[in-house]
């Protein structure tokens, strides 16, 4: 007449930790070979090549090296003056970038923000107005700016107009999807106030909703320009103005040190405007100096 | 002490004015800070308008020009005999993506705790670490790009290093971050029972730091389709150099179908990506992770 001892609770749960171990081991597993599949998968598509690879890599040091011209200690400003021989060229360049970059925040901006009043589900009034404009500045912003480029190069010839443009078009869409949640997130009762008072649809936004929305409309605005001065440099890849258009000839040509020189150039201006917009945005929030 | 609106005079709210002035206008030096900025933008907005020859008829003329050649003769989209070859090479793009991010952390990974304040003790090597990794960062992808298909040669190869590039740069600031914040106690745990330095990463670090790290490549990979997508353009792989090939040959029809493609697989990864996030780490948020999302 013996039966088995009772099963305390410390065995039972030693038996279902153990369980659960498994079962975590399994899963992670089943996730280890899924994953190393997708790998493979992508490396046979891209025709990821291991000594292709390892054969470039000392040509692209090469590269890199010859960017730098040699420069002597003794001669270093003879050298450095050599080096950036067509520097009044590049400086002109560098101008139209970052106004290139200006101007398409601003337009986009302001385009972008009106258009982000009608794809805000609280303030479009009729849903279909609100769908219209979601995907309209969805399309907009999932185009990249480079596309547009091409785009616009085609109808308004090489030169930063399209560059300009092509920026203008990007920055509407992701300026009215941010600006759209900025608005969702507002409180309702300034909105009622002024509806109360008998205000019109542009008193509403004008009195109950911009005061809400001004400074985190300047934080991403200052954070699209910063986004923009990059994207400015490489439109001009595709004849769209800007640096980036002596950037793509020199290499295209082999003047090592000259694509070095606007290398440069671009690193230094990208590393300045990044630290200014973070002490700009940084003030806009705190002191809302530009939001009365 | 109560004031009642009907007691108020005049030389009340005269006295007011002196003690608070603040209260009644802003101070001279605000309002002409304030138009100084506001001024100061919109002339500089006005040059830049005459400057780029939006004030002109050419303008007019492209606008007239750009209705009428390119937005027209986008539709119908066109080419449907080429789809299966848009998919594939559109699979190429995101593989580019995939192989990119996966090398960039792979690199990013033992980086990062060198570029950590409370993981390196040399102050000049943490910080150098750093700034090298905004060095990478600071190019876009494009010219990476332009430089290995120099280097490298045509093809995707060019365009998955320009990526693993760029990444290595942004994986080592986040995971640096992420490595800098974490919970000191947990670290001097594993430390307290006898553990040693891999130990201590293991089971003190890793768990704090991996789904955050996790949710940010992934939200990096999502970002970097889109990136892959255009390197073609300077012939470095991917759906880009057809696109922009059908483009310059004013084939719009069919760079339509090829937009369309790009689009559709650039929203089933977002989708696909957020689900994964959310299945693997729990990360319901419905912004960005990274605080430079750089895609919108």
């Amino acid at each position: 007449m013996e039966s088995a001892p009772p099963r305390g609770a410390g065995s039972r749960f030693a038996d279902e930790y153990a369980d659960h171990r498994r079962r975590k081991r399994v899963y992670a597993s089943l996730f280890g070979v899924a994953f190393l599949a997708c790998v493979l998968a992508a490396g046979i598509t891209a025709k990821f090549d291991v000594l292709t690879l390892v054969q470039g890599l000392p040509r692209t040091t090469e590269f890199l090296v010859k960017l730098v011209p040699p420069i002597g200690m003794a001669t270093f400003s003879a050298d450095v003056r050599e080096w950036y021989w067509d520097i009044n060229k590049w400086a002109g360049s560098l101008l139209n970038t970052l106004l290139m970059a200006w101007l398409a925040t601003v337009l986009g901006t302001f385009i972008g923000g009106f258009l982000s009043f009608f794809a805000a589900r609280n303030l479009a009034g009729h849903y279909l107005i609100y769908w219209t404009t979601r995907r309209v500045l969805e399309i907009a912003r999932t185009v990249p700016d480079i596309v547009w480029a091409l785009m616009f190069v085609i109808a308004f010839g090489i030169g930063p107009l399209a560059g300009i443009l092509a920026i203008t078009m990007h920055t509407i869409g992701a300026q009215g999807k941010l600006f759209a949640e900025v608005n969702e997130n507002i409180s309702p009762l300034p909105i009622d106030g002024v509806r109360a008072a008998g205000g019109s649809w542009f008193e509403e936004i004008r009195f109950a909703v911009l005061p809400q929305v001004l400074p985190n409309y300047l934080s991403y605005t200052f954070w699209r320009l910063e986004l923009n001065v990059r994207s400015a440099t490489i439109v001009g890849f595709v004849g769209a103005g800007g640096i980036g258009h002596d950037l793509f000839t020199s290499v295209q040509l082999l003047y090592f040190s000259d694509a070095g020189a606007i290398l440069l150039i671009i690193v230094a201006t990208i590393m300045l405007i990044d630290m200014l917009s973070e002490r700009f945005r940084h003030s806009a929030i705190g002191k809302a100096s530009f939001a009365h | 002490m109560t004031i009642r609106l009907a007691d108020l005079t005049d030389a009340d709210v005269a006295a007011e004015r002196v003690r608070l002035p603040g209260a009644f206008a802003a101070p001279l030096r605000e309002w002409l800070r304030f138009w100084l900025l506001w001024g100061g933008s919109a002339a500089l907005t006005l040059y830049c308008l005459y400057r780029f020859g939006f004030l002109s008829m050419d303008f007019l003329h492209g606008v007239a020009k750009f209705t009428s050649v390119v937005v027209a003769q986008l539709f119908p989209p066109s080419g449907f005999d080429n789809l299966p070859m848009f998919l594939k090479v559109m699979g190429e793009t995101i593989a580019m993506a995939l192989l990119g991010t996966l090398l960039g952390a792979t690199f990013a990974f033992p980086l990062s705790f060198v570029a950590s304040k409370n993981m390196t003790r040399s102050r000049p090597l943490q910080f150098g670490t750093r700034r090298f990794a905004d060095l990478l960062r600071s190019f876009d992808y494009l010219i990476w790009a332009l430089i290995f298909v120099r280097a490298i040669g045509l093809g995707p190869l060019a365009g998955i290093m320009a990526i693993a590039i760029v990444e290595t740069g942004t994986f080592v600031k986040l995971y640096s971050e992420a490595i800098e914040n974490l919970d000191r106690r947990q670290i001097d745990g594993v430390t307290a029972v006898g553990g040693n330095g891999l130990q201590r990463i293991r089971f003190g670090v890793l768990p704090q730091v991996l789904p955050m790290m996790l949710s940010n490549t992934l939200y990096m990979f999502e970002h970097n389709v889109r990136s892959a997508s255009i390197l073609g353009i300077v012939g470095a792989g991917g759906i880009g150099f057809l696109l922009a090939d059908r483009l310059r040959a004013y084939e719009l029809q069919e760079a339509c179908l090829i937009i369309i493609v790009l689009v559709v697989a650039v929203y089933a990864i977002d989708w696909l990506s957020k689900i994964l996030r959310e299945r693997l780490i729990g990360d319901h948020r419905r912004r960005e992770p990274v605080d430079d999302a750089k895609q919108v």
